[in-house]
């Protein structure tokens, strides 16, 4: 289903620091949201910064049609992230959305939502869409260390969720594929929906595909345009090099070469 | 209301702003932006004789005021270009000129041959800049004999508008310019991008999977007006410039350096909307400054002290 692609100037409404690494901005929007769905993402435009010439691209954190309000989880990586991390309540913010497939909804009640990093931002829109399909999945979401554990009660409204932390300063001790949830002999989870870093996702599709758990992974290329024009952002599928801008971000680990 | 229409090798377009092939797809992915009917024109994305699946991840490298990219042609032919998207997009309301590409002379002539059979397609521009295929692309660019013979060999098989793309990755751009108006160029387009490198300190590697790339955006504009100036004095052909223009004002420096048309490149990545928002804004700089027709602004620079 290709949706209506927009450019508008939001408004922060609030700004939410969770750490010191990563801010949440609630965006409302002028008009009526367009559809949007789980999985798709934002490009965002970074104003007066020579370095940082192009937008930026952020899943969509998750989605209020009644105040018409997005969120997005930004993680500080460099000065364009920085900028945007110190938007204050009442500045505007230029968005190109929605942008990108979506998560597909699944043919099961045993979901599994993996996420690790900032990679945990799809999955609380994907929790939130699931809820409303009377599905609680299982939420994991892999952290560096307990300073980091955020978000846990929002989560928590729509499914069981289950915290592991580098360190183990908070729940299990680990990389998320070392969860107790993935040492049983059989999985519980017939689909697994995961987003994060790219070894982290590739852990995760290996346990997947041992269990032959049909499993979706949202991946986060370099991007110039978002809409599916420089084709910068390819990664080789079973159709050749696919812009995970277009055919993406979401993708079955089956058409992927991951082995 | 100012007179924006041009006249370019004897083809009329509405207005001077056009969109850079590989920066704009083939026209429909900006059909939810714009109106695509009040551009001049759109040179969509290369077409090579085969299909190409471009260089392996990472293309793309972020700099100061510009990007980087080695994306290599990556496009399914000129076959499926006929049967497939042709179709498509032959119908919108504005020219659609194609952006040919190949590695062997034969292979540029074979690609304009079968462009020349598609009714709806007034013009091909001749990439002989692209910086990042290992065979052909900016190799004809560089020596002008070579520019010369394969814009002869095209010439002959392509009846229609031709235009030649230019690399600016050389000494004299005048004498490519000249080359491929030797070898029967009726416009010349320029510049391509500049081949770059980026590194990554931390990992000591290079970030692009080329390690070079093509360089674009506002950091190559000077180098950009600079060369159109220079072909706007050496050759009599029209030029349509392109390279970093960002907003009106930079486009209407092309047009006093010399083009009679400009493209919007980069900056459609940036705002989809942009390419529009040039014309209306030539529009009101020509009002402000009393212009009736834009092509007044043509090499209109004024250089006497």
């Amino acid at each position: 289903m290709e949706l209506k692609k927009i450019v508008q100037d939001l408004r922060v409404t609030e700004v939410n620091r969770l750490n010191k690494r990563h801010v949440v901005l609630e965006l409302l929007a002028p008009e009526k949201f367009p559809l949007i769905l789980p999985g798709q993402f934002v490009q965002a435009r970074v104003e007066d910064s020579p370095s940082t010439f192009l937008r930026r691209p952020f899943s969509i954190h998750s989605v209020d049609y009644k105040k018409n309000t997005l969120r997005l989880l930004i993680q500080i990586k460099g000065p364009g992230t920085r900028h945007l991390s110190e938007l204050q309540t009442g500045d505007h913010l230029n968005l190109i959305y929605p942008l990108g497939n979506s998560f597909s909804l699944p043919f099961t009640k045993d979901v599994l939502l993996v996420g690790g990093g900032c990679g945990v931002a799809p999955l609380l829109f994907m929790a939130q869409f699931l809820s409303q399909h009377n599905i609680r999945p299982t939420i994991l979401l892999g952290f560096r260390t307990s300073e980091e554990v955020s978000e846990i009660e929002t989560y928590s409204a729509f499914g069981k969720v289950l915290v592991m932390t580098d360190d183990g300063t908070e729940g299990e001790k680990g990389l998320v594929v070392d969860h107790s949830v993935f040492q049983r002999e059989r999985l519980e989870f017939k689909k697994i929906y995961c987003c994060g870093p790219d070894a982290m996702m590739k852990a995760v599709a290996k346990i997947a595909r041992m269990h032959k758990t049909d499993c979706e992974v949202s991946l986060e290329n370099t991007m110039a345009c978002g809409f599916g024009v420089c084709l910068c952002c390819i990664t080789p599928t079973d159709k050749g090099n696919e812009r995970v801008c277009v055919e993406g971000p979401v993708f079955n680990i089956k058409r992927l070469p991951w082995r | 209301m100012p007179d924006l229409s041009v006249h370019i090798a004897g083809m009329h377009f509405k207005n001077p702003v056009t969109t850079a092939s590989g920066t704009f797809g083939y026209g429909d992915e900006f059909l939810d932006f714009i109106d695509l009917e009040r551009l001049g024109g759109i040179f969509v994305k290369a077409v090579t004789g085969k299909n190409r699946d471009g260089n392996t991840y990472p293309r793309m490298a972020e700099t100061s005021s510009g990007m980087l990219n080695s994306v290599g042609l990556q496009n399914k032919g000129v076959d499926h270009f006929c049967r497939e998207i042709y179709p498509r997009i032959k119908n919108f309301n504005t020219h659609i000129i194609v952006n040919v590409s190949g590695s062997t002379i034969e292979e540029y002539a074979e690609v304009a041959g079968r462009i020349n059979e598609l009714e709806k397609i007034p013009a091909i521009e001749l990439n002989i800049s692209c910086p990042n295929v290992k065979l052909g692309g900016m190799a004809f660019g560089t020596v002008p004999a070579m520019a010369a013979e394969v814009t002869a060999a095209v010439r002959k098989v392509y009846k229609k508008v031709l235009m030649v793309k230019l690399s600016p990755n050389v000494t004299s751009i005048t004498d490519l310019a000249k080359a491929a108006v030797d070898g029967g160029a009726d416009v010349i387009t320029l510049i391509n991008t500049l081949l770059g490198m980026a590194i990554d300190a931390e990992r000591r590697r290079p970030v692009l999977s080329t390690i070079t790339g093509g360089l674009s955006g506002p950091a190559i504009k000077p180098i950009a007006l600079r060369m159109v100036w220079q072909v706007h004095k050496a050759v009599r052909v029209p030029i349509i410039g392109l390279g970093g223009i960002m907003n009106s004002t930079d486009a209407i420096e092309f047009m006093l350096a010399g083009a009679s048309a400009v493209q919007v490149g980069t900056a459609n990545f940036i705002d989809p909307a942009i390419s529009v928002k040039i014309v209306d804004g030539i529009a009101s700089y020509m009002e402000r400054h009393k212009i009736k027709e834009v092509s007044e602004l043509v090499g209109a620079l004024r250089t006497e002290l």
